[in-house]
């Protein structure tokens, strides 16, 4: 194939890993996942390269989701979270320059958007987005509350597991990737016909964030760690020559 | 060399849900972030190349309209190469990004790009790719990201030469790749998910 040689070849999508497309558990996805398997060709230069994204989109507030929209001297309600962790690849390398953007619900499970209909309170001062940037060794941090679970319209009676979105750029645009982290404990997880999509119990513990006493500031806040591996190059001779890239 | 013995294990997509425009367009989200959305334009002025205009709907299986979707591109410039540090080939217009981001409309599922024509691409083996631009869709409901590429309707016989498409063996389904010419520099490009017309989508 063409597309072989020093342009890189990344490893395919990880099919026992990776949601099914269509679940019938999960109605939303009936009518929007495509028929047809996808059509698999190694990465070319469109899929090998990507955008990146310079540290100075990144404003002042944007990893501290507890002020990020809040009245000055005012804060979120809400339990106070570190979210923290790396971003790698599957060679294990890691992945410096990622730009994550990250969305969740308030403390009551209410989202700011005009086609949520939950009737938990807004907060005043929780907007419920961030962004943050990897540093050279592919970590990360943001501070927020702790999303509360919210009830969606699918089965009759469904509820989400608390959750945080995340949006992950890599370098390459074959490692593009949306996701959510999960919050150890809650036993909703197991109920959630999102979740299911994935028929891993191995990938799904993937996504459960966990408490990290170490990492929690005492008095102020606890942390949750979360690690997101992307995709990775296959292991060829000329791997060699995209380190550090 | 940084071969590991230790494989790491992918971490799984989930659905981007129905607010993904908060994290992703808060500005069109309503959120006020005092700065354009990321991605809402990919040229500054004196860009080189033939200015273009795609525009599109997602579309479900019944033809309903996509409304909660979000669609972005990434893409060579007029040249051929694609702005980013990974291209080894020569630098590309400082003033094209090459990568654009557009929250479907919240009535019609439509989008719409301006941008430049690109290039055909050709690779460190001297292979030459028909000019495209990939496409990634996500909305509520889908659980990975889709992966598609819009091909040129004037771009015949490169288009007859793509190893990409020449993975496609039905007509009809390239067809779902090749962008309609609506006007001069103006094109269609409308995505079904599903059904009669289903789009051609990647594993790539
Ligand atoms: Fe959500």
């Amino acid at each position: 194939m063409s597309a072989k040689g020093s342009d890189g070849i990344f490893s395919n999508w990880d099919a026992e890993r990776q949601p099914k497309a269509y679940s019938q558990d999960y109605k939303s996805s009936i009518l929007r996942s495509p028929k047809q398997p996808p059509i698999s060709f190694p990465t070319t230069l469109a899929e090998v390269t990507g955008p990146v994204f310079g540290h100075d989109i990144i404003g002042e507030l944007d990893h501290d989701l507890i002020h990020n929209f809040a009245a000055s001297g005012e804060s979120a309600i809400g339990p106070r979270i570190i979210v923290h962790g790396r971003v790698s690849d599957e060679n294990g390398n890691p992945v410096p320059n990622a730009l994550l953007e990250i969305w969740q619900a308030n403390a009551g499970g209410r989202y700011r958007h005009v086609k949520e209909g939950y009737i938990a309170a807004l907060d005043p001062n929780f907007g419920g987005c961030g962004r943050v940037i990897t540093k050279a060794d592919g970590s990360y941090e943001f501070w927020t509350v702790q999303p509360g679970p919210y009830p969606w319209p699918n089965g009759p009676n469904d509820w989400r597991p608390a959750h945080i979105h995340f949006s992950v750029f890599g370098p390459s645009f074959a490692q593009r990737l949306i996701t959510q982290m999960y919050f150890e404990g809650d036993p909703h997880i197991r109920l959630c016909p999102i979740v299911g999509t994935i028929t891993s119990p191995e990938a799904v513990q993937s996504l459960i964030g966990r408490l990290d006493m170490e990492r929690t500031v005492p008095m102020d806040a606890r942390a949750y760690h979360f690690d997101i591996v992307l995709r990775g190059r296959e292991q060829t001779f000329f791997e060699n020559q995209m380190d550090g890239l | 060399m940084s071969v590991s013995s230790k494989r790491l294990l992918q971490t799984p997509s989930q659905t981007a849900g129905p607010y993904v425009h908060i994290g992703c367009t808060p500005k069109f989200a309503g959120l006020n972030t005092g700065k354009a959305d990321l991605g809402s334009s990919l040229i500054k002025d004196g860009v080189k190349g033939e200015g273009i205009q795609i525009s599109g709907s997602v579309y479900d299986g019944k033809g309903a309209p996509v409304t909660d979707a979000m669609v972005e591109i990434w893409q060579a410039d007029y040249s051929g190469l694609f702005r980013s540090p990974l291209e080894t080939r020569g630098e590309a217009d400082p003033l094209f990004d090459g990568w654009g981001r557009a929250a479907c409309d919240a009535q019609t599922g439509g989008f719409c790009f301006e941008t430049v024509k690109p290039g055909a691409v050709i690779d460190n083996m001297g292979v030459r790719h028909a000019p495209h631009i990939t496409f990634w869709i996500v909305a509520r409901g889908i659980n990975r990201g889709l992966h598609t590429r819009l091909y040129f309707p004037d771009e015949v016989e490169a288009n007859a030469n793509d190893s990409v498409l020449a993975l496609i063996t039905d007509q009809n389904s390239i067809a779902t790749l090749i962008a309609a010419k609506v006007a001069d520099a103006s094109y269609r490009f409308d995505i079904h998910l599903q059904g009669e017309n289903e789009t051609v989508f990647f594993d790539a």
